[in-house]
């Protein structure tokens, strides 16, 4: 079968060398005011998530409030959006009304993607007409995997129409694509297709995000804006659970894209445990004690 | 730039939205005497005329020191042949192994000391010497007591033995790590030594004559005399020294090889280079930009092996000139200590001066200087990352080693073309070459008229390995057991 589509031809990209590079971010130190400020913007950029099967209307709320106030006293702003699965859209909506704070739904039969595309795209049509500010899709990495890559561009193409006004962030599971010349092609592949976000993984795959993998989705966001000036947002999902790391995620996005990326309109972060990391660490700046997990709520 | 305007594309910003704190490396556990003197026989001696040493970063003085006259170099090079003559000569490599063994475990243990005091001496940023100088210099203590005793097996169907005393000199823009390659080598193979370290970076050259006071080497196997060319020269020019061995200048080298000529002193020259990186339209465009900012920053340009000229193919140019500008933006300029620090002070006034009167002279003769746009401390020696384009090979930023971080960018069109001009250079110490098609790499490698060729990587270094120049960048081998011939006599 003839395949219309042609890849978009895109940079090598060397291994070793990519990993070194972010290994020196992980060496940046962020103290003081910067962890401060660092922290903040964590928060404020983060897709606070749940996504398991026994998730009930009564998670969904506990997670809501702590998406509204991650920390009773104290300076903290709200997290950006809660993450959920399509049954939950309403609900959340409910729950963070007048808060700011976004909906997210899974959607294209998260986390697999096994289905036709028209049941996926029905989905995704349905999810934003409950309400949905934001869909986070998942590619068919089979498809992918086998070279149809026009397929892939399709399915993107076809689901940023359905989700209409809503923000389109497009899962390549880069865990399963495993080289990061595929990481590359798949990033490209989305961006033209016209996602708004390119994001790693599911979370149900291992390796989730890792910092090799994010920086060459931010290097190929980073070139498309110098060939275009169209910005891309970036989420990295999975596998954050350390303040630390977060803090040196965004200094790559710093180091890479510069300051306009370092907003929750262009950089996410999709995790759930991190959350109170943050908090912790925070609660340390600012009164110079650690304080023990029991004093953070649980979400 | 003109080019990317008339693309409609934008300018990424790399401002002050979110700034990095200070995060100062401490310096309280810092133990550095007021002065120190010369090393020799075991003890420290203090005399002789003073000099200092000061923080090219703060301006302020760090301690005292002193020039060794003819008369110390005599009786430093008297305490190494006794020491030759009666303990080391004669002393079993195994047991030479444990003294070196045990020097490279002291500098592991004290390396947070070590790492900090090359820093405040040197000028080098933190994350450098505690990353790569002093580790590394460990690895070669390490790598060589392995091999003091099985010398009998380095070259087949002979018979090895030591050569005597060996003068040793070094630079200072890797004050400990260069000391580290001089005297394991000598060490393993039964020679005793005498050395100098440079005027402007002896601190951590005397705090290695600690450890090798307290790892109880025999008196008289490493001295450590301080001074200037003049102390150099009484070292190069005694009588009693059997083997020289020198890292520095291409001129000083010259010097050192006419001031020898007709004597039966061996020499080996680890002088200067002016290094091509090339970068093939082929390449991983990303990791060759970040390889050359790595080949050509990395301690502020004072690398002999530094990758101080860029060829790019044409075809790419614009994209690696424009991906140059934008990294060299986030560099970090400032305070050797701060953890965060990817540029620190340069060695010296004079090295400062070297390098502005060199950048310009490329401005004069028309090339194009791009420069990190950062605010530069107030105080000490610094100097901003730059690069220049329209550099063609006759300009003398193409052809002088400038020895700081100024990078000269050329175009080729061909690999002949790249081959011709990465070796149009009275030099030969080192070559990048950066493609992802594995034979277009090694076809390149043969080509290099250098001693080190690295590819899709730069500034990597290992004691396995061994390193050393072609052409005027001098002769021998340091590293691997290449390394070990200069001190060997081989029968």
């Amino acid at each position: 079968m003839a395949n219309k589509y042609f890849a978009p031809s895109v940079p090598q990209v060397d291994q070793v060398g990519v990993d070194e590079r972010a290994r020196r971010f992980a060496s940046r130190s962020i103290k003081t005011s910067a962890k401060e400020l660092g922290l903040k913007m964590t928060v404020s950029m983060m897709d606070l998530t749940t996504l398991e099967g026994k998730d009930t209307r009564g998670k969904v709320h506990m997670l809501c409030q702590k998406a509204r106030t991650p920390m009773v006293e104290g300076d903290c702003p709200s997290v950006a959006a809660v993450c959920v699965y399509p049954p939950f859209i309403s609900y959340a909506k409910k729950c963070l009304e007048g808060s700011g704070v976004q909906v997210a739904a899974v959607s294209t039969y998260f986390p697999s993607g096994h289905a036709t595309l028209e049941a996926r795209l029905e989905e995704t049509r349905k999810a934003v007409g409950e309400g949905a500010d934001e869909i986070d899709m998942v590619i068919s990495r089979g498809a992918f995997l086998s070279g149809e890559y026009g397929k892939v561009y399709d399915e993107i193409a076809a689901s940023v129409e359905a989700a209409g006004d809503a923000h389109l962030k497009v899962i390549f599971e880069t865990g399963e694509l495993e080289t990061y010349d595929k990481v590359r092609l798949a990033s490209q592949i989305g961006i033209d297709a016209g996602a708004h976000f390119i994001k790693t993984s599911t979370g149900k795959v291992s390796p989730a995000a890792t910092m090799p993998v994010t920086l060459v989705m931010l290097e190929t966001v980073r070139d498309h804006y110098m060939k275009t000036g169209k910005m891309v947002g970036i989420k990295p999902a999975g596998g954050i659970r350390k303040a630390k790391q977060a803090l040196h995620y965004l200094a790559m996005v710093k180091e890479t894209l510069g300051d306009a990326w370092l907003s929750a309109d262009w950089f996410r972060f999709g995790a759930s445990s991190l959350l109170n990391d943050v908090l912790m660490q925070m609660n340390k700046v600012q009164t110079g004690h650690y304080q023990s997990d029991r004093y953070f709520t649980i979400s | 730039m003109s080019e990317l305007q008339k693309n409609g594309a934008r300018e990424l910003l790399f401002g002050d939205l979110w700034e990095y704190a200070p995060a100062p490396e401490s310096r309280g556990h810092i133990n550095l005497a007021e002065s120190y003197g010369h090393f020799i026989n075991g003890e420290f001696i203090k005399e002789g005329d003073e000099f200092t040493s000061v923080s090219p970063s703060t301006e302020e003085t760090l301690s005292t020191l002193h020039i060794a006259d003819d008369a110390m170099v005599d009786r430093a090079v008297k305490a190494a042949r006794d020491a030759y003559d009666n303990v080391w000569s004669k002393m079993p490599g195994r047991e030479r192994a444990k003294y070196i063994y045990r020097i490279a475990r002291m500098i592991q243990e004290k390396s947070r000391e070590l790492a900090v005091i090359e820093s405040m001496d040197g000028g080098k940023p933190i994350r450098e010497s505690r990353d790569v100088d002093i580790p590394l210099a460990a690895a070669h203590f390490f790598y060589y007591a392995g091999w003091a005793d099985k010398l009998e097996y380095t070259f087949p169907a002979s018979s090895v033995s030591s050569i005597g005393v060996v003068g040793q000199i070094i630079p200072w823009n890797f004050p400990l790590l260069m000391m580290a390659w001089k005297l394991a080598p000598a060490l393993a193979t039964g020679n005793t030594i005498v050395i100098k370290p440079a005027e402007t970076t002896p601190l951590t050259a005397m705090k290695l004559a600690e450890i090798i006071q307290e790892a109880g080497l025999p008196p008289g196997v490493v001295n450590i005399v301080n001074g200037y060319g003049k102390t150099g020269a009484a070292i190069v020019n005694h009588p009693d020294i059997n083997k020289v061995a020198f890292t520095g200048s291409t001129e000083v080298g010259k010097i050192i090889q006419r001031s020898i000529a007709g004597t039966d002193k061996r020499l080996t020259l680890e002088l200067g280079g002016k290094g091509a990186n090339i970068i093939f339209e082929d390449a991983a465009i990303d990791q060759a930009v970040e390889g050359v900012i790595n080949g050509i920053y990395f301690n502020q340009g004072h690398v002999c092996c530094a990758g101080s000229r860029l060829l790019v193919q044409e075809s790419v140019h614009d994209e690696v000139v424009r991906k140059l500008n934008h990294r060299i933006q986030t560099l970090i300029v400032g305070d050797p200590l701060d953890k965060n620090t990817d540029i620190g002070a340069i060695n010296s006034r004079e090295q400062l001066s070297k390098i502005q009167e060199l950048v310009q002279s490329g401005e004069q003769e028309g090339a194009v200087r791009f420069a990190t746009q950062c605010k530069l401390p107030d105080k000490g020696y610094f100097f901003p990352p730059t690069f220049f384009t329209d550099v063609s090979p006759s300009h003398r930023i193409a052809q002088e080693e400038i020895f700081g971080p100024v990078l000269s960018v050329m175009t080729f069109r061909t690999p002949e073309e790249a081959a011709a001009k990465a070796n149009n250079t009275p030099y030969g110490l080192s070559a990048g070459i950066w493609s992802d098609k594995g034979s277009k790499l090694f076809k390149m490698a043969q080509l290099m008229r250098a001693g080190v060729v690295w590819g899709n990587t730069y500034n990597k270094f290992d004691p396995g390995s061994p390193f050393g120049g072609y052409k005027e960048s001098g002769f021998g081998r340091e590293g691997g057991l290449h390394g070990l011939l200069p001190y060997l006599e081989v029968k």
